[in-house]
């Protein structure tokens, strides 16, 4: 047999031709893309990070200003992005967990209206029903003059909800250390009296001792040092408010969207997850004699999670995705202020939307080897 | 011996069913009264603002000013603009042309018992996109040409929607092997194309059509804006479609492949004639969810300048002609009613053959 | 070669990652001989038959089918697949496609054939094998028995000189078995080169020339029914036979 009749030869052969044709595709993409660039004067590089970015950007979680640099712009996106994300991912699973369970509720009116919810949010398209919600919530809400008031400390108009800002001063941070100190004692003493409920049955009553171990040490520490936390309250200054914080009706409509949406999938996978579960595991633990919120809480849900975590993590991810919506009702995430003013302010059109796309795909990346090691780990404890 | 009396089984009286389904237990009593409660503070002033209040008449915003509900004449007197976008008018016979010939072949893919489903699929994805190009873009065979800039509303929506499905499935398909293959080379590059697709948002894909694309061409080349957007749909949906197809895949018996082979069969054939018949069938129903999703993501286009479904009634509720405080309301409820039923109707359909394929398997 | 030797198998060795499952397998079939291959299970019987028509890949020794070395050479295994037919313990027919279909695929497809000739020399095999009233049935629609039946059918109608069985009765209902044997029997009164992999042990008394006897991975004993079932010369074979006749 000569060699080039050998299957390896030629499967080695093709795949030679295959990257060979990918690099030449590359190649050829690269030359022109120089071309252009130059003949329109566009700069190249990733040495445009440190130059001035020169606009405004109404929220920004670190400190910005108009000297601040692309980089800085870059850095005031993605946290911007991943605030929205946040917010909504648990917002979002709380009410699609209750949705739901709602679906499978005994009350008929009930499972019908959480079925109806799940129906209309997720035939209809997800920029629509952000429109409507920035378009709503604009529109009731009233002019800073006129703001909703809440206790004199919270303020909600058009322009935002406008709500106290802590101010830490120096000595907080050893009120923060007393509250971890809290928290880690709360979970030793958590996990000691699960050992202690399996050796004798009997368990200290967990949640007013944990309670107190999370709320009473930073108090103290607080009270001796002198409260060292002062808060600086919106006040009216003529048109708008000064000081405090403010949340943007932008991110409000987003995050508002955003989860209205997602839960409406959460739903469904929560339903599937326990309606997945075997009918006889309900009936063998009720047997046993465990009441109904245990058997949920003991047999149902561990069960029902291992199907629902999966395709749950894909909806965050799918969550934070969608979070790129906001271009269009310009609240400043990283696709709004990097790829949509950035760009247009310098040109650089390579550069930015290759670091936006490889933004969103690390977090992507990340949250999939995450779930592969997760699959992985409840695999082996399977038989 | 006596015969065994028939049991008892009293009709449930419709007593009987609200007392069992809405009032079992005290919690349940009080979750169907807020319930109740909370469907009556939506549906009342929504209908009350949709119909009773509303103005179904007039040419303008003057005649919605004078009522407090919808204001319909605003969709009504847009509607050529929302179905044909800017389509020049006399030539707009061809658009329906194209949406007679779309709702005809859907027809026959979805209704049962219809024969030939697999030939129709075929003209489907091939004939007729190239049909409907022609029909629609015209610059021959007499035909006046309609420049894309004028495509707009639902005609454009659909254009988006259906190219993204017909080039997604033969793309979807290819990666779908390659990400299978023996071959390393193959199956590495398969995964990365699938991975960056799937990592990213479609807006950033949009915005890479739109602002980097036109760098990578030979000078001179431009880019038509919707042929930059279809060809971010394209590569967006073909990385689910694959996705989508391999677990079609995986659920066919690795004895298929080996009869398939052992009767002489090589790759190509036996996957055409043997492996994907089954495997596409049984992903169907995520493939009709595939474009559920493609139909609802066609509104990002207007993101970036198209003026698509959503993009035109925003124009519209933007306009001065028609600026009221209703209007925007209107528009997007008559955008959402659409888009839900076009949604709803093909998930139904996806629910449909997933029990015929569900009972198929049982037997 | 033209000693009239169907299937050569010359020092052939094969593992599982580390598992040694063929060890230096010698193995002659000539022309319209009847080989029954049996064995516990896991001993490498099906890997062995599944060698020949390049399901499984050799990694060591020759294989040769008529004449032709298997080897890595491009379109070689796909033309010893048109002469080698196989039947599946699973019957795996394709079930999107009727007997008759299931039949016709292969000789229109490789063969060329015209759909109507193909047609017609799918039925004289669906009727050989009892079942021509089953052509426009679909798999689903028929019994263990009958689709094995088809999956024969779908075999022979590529008009191969040899024939594998992979254990062919193993998963059918104890009352089918019996119809699919019989089959095979008739099948072997034509004078087709068959090598059967099967615990059939009335099978392989009344249709066998030679018993290969398979044991982790070698061959045993390979002898004459008469020889195997009275005379058998390996301890391993007698443990055997002491099990499966009792």
């Amino acid at each position: 047999m000569s060699w080039w009749r050998s299957r390896r030869t030629r499967d080695v052969l093709f795949q030679a031709a295959l990257l060979i044709g990918v690099a030449l595709l590359i190649a050829a993409m690269a030359t022109n893309a120089i071309a252009t660039m130059e003949r329109q004067r566009i700069a190249s590089g990733f040495a445009f990070l440190d130059n001035t970015a020169g606009f405004d950007v109404i929220q920004t979680l670190v400190p910005y200003d108009e000297s601040s640099t692309y980089g800085r712009v870059l850095l005031v996106g993605v946290l911007n992005t991943l605030l929205v994300a946040a917010i909504g991912i648990v917002l979002a699973t709380l009410l699609g967990f209750v949705i739901g369970i709602g679906q499978l509720s005994s009350n008929w009116l009930i499972a019908r209206l959480c079925r109806v919810y799940v129906e209309t949010l997720r035939n209809t398209p997800l920029l629509l029903q952000l429109f409507v919600w920035y378009f709503a919530v604009l529109r009731a809400l009233p002019y800073p003059r006129e703001s909703w008031n809440l206790f004199d400390a919270a303020f909600l108009n058009n322009r935002g909800l406008y709500l106290p800002r802590p101010m830490p001063e120096t000595d907080f941070g050893l009120v923060l250390i007393g509250l971890v100190a809290g928290v880690l004692a709360a979970v030793w003493f958590s996990m000691r009296s699960l050992e202690q409920r399996e050796k004798t049955g009997q368990a200290p009553p967990t949640l007013p001792v944990n309670l107190a171990l999370v709320v009473l040490p930073p108090l103290l520490v607080s009270a001796g040092l002198g409260f060292p936390l002062t808060f600086s309250m919106p006040v009216l200054a003529g048109f708008n408010f000064e000081g405090g914080v403010v949340v943007l009706p932008e991110l409000i409509a987003l995050v508002v969207a955003l989860a209205t949406y997602t839960a409406s999938y959460i739903a469904e996978i929560v339903r599937a997850g326990i309606e997945g579960v075997a009918k006889g595991q309900r009936e063998a633990a009720q047997a046993v004699g465990l009441t109904r919120g245990q058997t949920l809480r003991l047999v149902i849900v561990p069960q029902a999670m291992r199907q629902i975590v999966p395709p749950l993590t894909s909806q965050y991810l799918n969550l934070t995705k969608n979070s790129s919506l906001a271009v269009a009702i310009a609240y400043p995430d990283l696709v709004s202020v990097f790829a949509g003013t950035s760009l247009s302010q310098t040109g650089q059109a390579i550069e930015i939307i290759a670091i936006t796309m490889g933004v969103y795909l690390t977090i992507s990346l990340l949250t999939s080897a995450l779930m592969n090691w997760y699959n992985a780990r409840i695999a082996l404890t399977e038989r | 011996m006596t015969p065994r009396p028939p049991p008892h089984q009293p009709m449930p009286g419709p007593i009987e069913w609200l007392r069992e389904n809405l009032f079992s237990t005290p919690l349940n009593a009080v979750l169907t009264l807020l319930a109740l409660v909370l469907i009556w503070s939506i549906v009342a002033p929504f209908v009350q603002w949709a119909l009773i209040d509303a103005a179904f008449e007039g040419k303008s915003r003057e005649d919605c000013l004078r009522r407090e509900g919808a204001c319909w004449p605003f969709v009504i007197e847009r509607l050529g603009q929302i179905i044909y976008g800017f389509y020049d008018g006399t030539e707009r016979w061809r658009v329906d042309i194209a949406y007679l010939l779309l709702a005809a072949g859907l027809f026959w893919l979805t209704f049962p018992r219809l024969p030939g489903k697999w030939a129709i699929g075929g003209i489907m994805l091939t004939a007729y996109p190239i049909a409907a190009l022609i029909m629609l873009v015209g610059g021959v065979l007499g035909l006046p040409q309609v420049p894309t800039e004028r495509w707009g509303g639902l005609l454009l929506t659909l254009v988006v929607a259906v190219t993204g499905i017909v080039a997604s499935l033969p793309l979807g398909i290819l990666l779908a092997l390659g990400r299978r293959s023996e071959l390393p080379v193959v199956r590495w590059l398969s995964i990365a194309f699938i991975e960056l697709w799937r990592g990213v948002p479609l807006v950033t894909v949009l915005f890479m059509a739109a602002n980097m694309l036109p760098l990578f061409l030979p000078g001179g080349v431009t880019i038509n804006k919707l042929l930059g957007a279809l060809i971010a749909v394209a590569l967006f949906s073909s990385a689910y479609m694959a996705e989508v197809v391999r677990g079609g895949l995986q659920a066919i018996d690795k004895g298929q492949f080996e009869a398939a082979s052992a009767v002489g069969l090589g790759y190509w054939r036996a996957m055409g004639l043997v492996i994907l018949p089954q495997a596409l069938r049984l992903s169907i129903p995520n493939i009709v969810g595939n474009f559920i999703g493609l139909l609802k993501d066609t509104t990002l286009v207007s993101i970036i300048g198209l003026f698509d479904l959503l993009g035109i009634i925003q124009a519209g509720t933007a306009s001065a002609e028609w600026a009221t405080p209703n209007t925007a309301y209107t528009g997007y409820v008559f955008a959402g009613v659409v888009f839900w039923v076009m949604c709803f109707g093909m998930s139904r359909y996806a629910k449909h053959m997933e029990d015929i394929l569900k009972a198929g398997e049982q037997r | 070669m033209t000693n009239g030797c169907a299937v050569e198998l010359i020092g052939v060795n094969k593992w599982f990652k580390t598992f040694h499952v063929l060890r230096d397998i010698n193995l002659a079939v000539a022309s319209r001989e009847r080989v029954v291959i049996c064995g516990p299970s896991g001993s490498g019987k099906s890997t062995l038959i599944r060698c020949i028509n390049g399901l499984e890949r050799h990694e060591q020794g020759k294989v040769i089918v008529e004449g032709q070395e298997l080897t890595e050479e491009v379109g070689q295994v796909e033309a010893v697949r048109r002469n080698v037919g196989m039947v599946f313990q699973q019957f795996n027919l394709f079930p999107h496609l009727t007997a008759l279909e299931n039949c016709t695929l292969a000789p229109m497809w490789v063969r060329r054939m015209p759909k109507k000739q193909a047609e017609e020399l799918a039925m004289s095999f669906l009727e050989r094998v009892h079942i021509p009233e089953q052509a426009s049935k679909y798999p689903g629609q028929l019994s263990g028995g009958q689709q094995q039946r088809v999956a024969i059918a779908r075999a022979l109608t590529m008009e191969p000189h040899i024939m594998l069985f992979d254990e062919p009765t193993s998963a059918l209902d104890p009352e089918m078995i019996k119809e699919v044997l019989e089959t095979m029997v008739e099948l072997a009164e034509t004078g087709m080169t068959m090598l059967v992999v099967s615990h059939e042990m009335g099978f392989a008394r009344t249709v066998a020339d030679r018993i290969a006897f398979m044991d982790h991975g070698e061959i045993v004993e390979d002898a004459t029914p008469q020889e195997f079932f009275n005379n058998p010369k390996s301890e391993r074979t007698k443990e055997f036979l002491g099990q499966i006749l009792r």
